[in-house]
């Protein structure tokens, strides 16, 4: 008997197209479906990958929305799973379901100055937004990129960071935690990047991903700047099995992250932000 | 030319900062040029000074022996380098190097102490000016602690 293509739950298969190396324990996956185009999706989305034979994760999409031809996703190895996708070479197969989730809200930000701050690998899910913000790019106000890193050998995506920063309708600033004498950019924390960036606070939209705790840490600061809580947006990171709502492992308080979110407004989820609970 | 005063008068340390109050700091402070590289003092010097960046960058630096220094922030034009001068024993804890051509305003710190300790008045602007940037400063501290982006 046929199954539907549509069972959110049957993961299609996809081949690796491309694999590049971008940090040590981290790569970048181009997927090709074997039949077909993939399916469309918003920045911020995610998709189940599964490593058949070891297990499924969700893994944010951070390619551009525009191309229809392979899905792109950054992988870092930290447990069997991401470190079975990361492991993939050209050629082999994986299985895929999605996109799953809520985007980022751009188009709450037209007309509006956008601020994206991430931290570490959270410039991902940030890329697909960052792409489609530029393929329109006079529908929004000033674009401020923050892009914070452990170091300057742990810069994800340096190249095209470089590349934004020759634009002169971007304002981009990298900062590392800790650096030697040879790195002549910034040294410090993300949110410390904040104040120095130019950007109206009565109308912005701000984007944030990386660590919970970092996030945290940006949320006072963009809240300091004068944003308001429902003009900042978090993505959230939880343990997301089904990606549909329905078996509650990423319940987040009355949310399932993978349904309602992964990205939220702060001003949703500011109470149970920093719930230990939670 | 612009004098000291009216140059401390526009950087937003002092913003807000009384005419008078001004006139007192400004007694204490004079301009002064870092070229890249050159350290505007190092771990353990006498902390008898501290600065208003005009323009350029500073990078605060700590030294491990056998180890090139380790940079753990870096400052450019309206932030201040160095809080040492206000605690006993007033020495250094690290080190700031201009990362490119500094220009900075460098406030002569026993002068300024002195001053503080006449007028209170003075020395509570100063502290209610300083303290915030030293609770920020130790936000970001515990966040680079945590090590964030590493794995976990």
């Amino acid at each position: 008997m046929p199954v539907a293509l549509a069972d959110p739950f049957l993961p299609q298969p996809y081949r690796v197209e491309r694999r590049r190396r971008e940090l040590a324990g981290t790569v970048t996956l181009e997927l090709a479906p074997l039949a077909g185009a993939c399916p469309a999706f918003a920045p911020g989305q995610f998709n189940m990958l599964y490593a058949f034979g070891v297990g499924e994760a969700a893994i944010s999409l951070s390619g551009d929305p525009a191309s229809r031809a392979t899905f792109v996703h950054t992988v870092r190895h930290v447990g069997a799973v991401s470190g079975a996708l990361a492991g993939l070479e050209p050629g082999a197969t994986v299985g895929v379901r999605g996109p799953f989730g809520r985007g980022w809200p751009l188009a709450a930000a037209e007309g509006a100055d956008v601020l994206v701050v991430a931290g570490g690998l959270g410039l991902a899910p940030l890329r697909p937004a960052i792409y489609a913000i530029l393929a329109r790019r006079e529908r929004y106000g000033r674009v401020v990129i923050l892009v914070g890193s452990r170091s300057p050998a742990e810069i994800l995506y340096r190249r095209e960071l470089e590349r934004w920063r020759q634009r002169s309708d971007l304002e981009v600033r990298v900062t590392v935690d800790h650096a030697d004498a040879g790195w002549r950019g910034h040294v410090g924390v993300v949110p410390a990047l904040i104040p120095r960036a130019d950007f109206d606070p009565q109308d912005t939209l701000a984007l944030v991903c990386g660590p919970e705790v970092m996030m945290r840490f940006a949320a006072n600061a963009l809240l300091a700047a004068g944003i308001k809580a429902g003009r900042i947006h978090l993505s959230l990171e939880r343990n997301m099995k089904c990606a549909i709502g329905l078996c509650g492992h990423c319940q987040f308080g009355p949310s399932f992250v993978c349904k309602d979110g992964p990205v939220m407004s702060l001003e949703r989820i500011a109470e149970i932000l920093a719930v230990p609970e939670i | 030319m612009e004098g000291i005063e009216e140059i401390l008068g526009r950087h937003p340390f002092f913003a807000g900062f009384a005419a008078e109050h001004g006139r007192l700091v400004a007694g204490c402070a004079r301009n002064q040029r870092f070229a890249a590289g050159e350290y505007l003092f190092r771990e353990g010097d006498p902390a008898d000074a501290f600065f208003l960046i005009r323009h350029g960058r500073v990078a605060l630096e700590l030294v491990e022996p056998g180890r090139p220094p380790v940079a753990f922030a870096t400052l450019g034009e309206g932030e201040i380098v160095g809080a040492s001068w206000l605690l006993p024993p007033y020495r250094w804890r690290f080190a700031a190097r201009a990362v490119e051509l500094t220009r900075a305003i460098g406030i002569d710190a026993a002068c300024l102490r002195g001053k503080c300790e006449a007028d209170h008045h003075l020395g509570y602007e100063m502290m209610k000016r300083f303290l915030p940037i030293l609770v920020e400063r130790l936000q970001a501290t515990r966040l680079q602690i945590l090590d964030v982006y590493g794995k976990r």
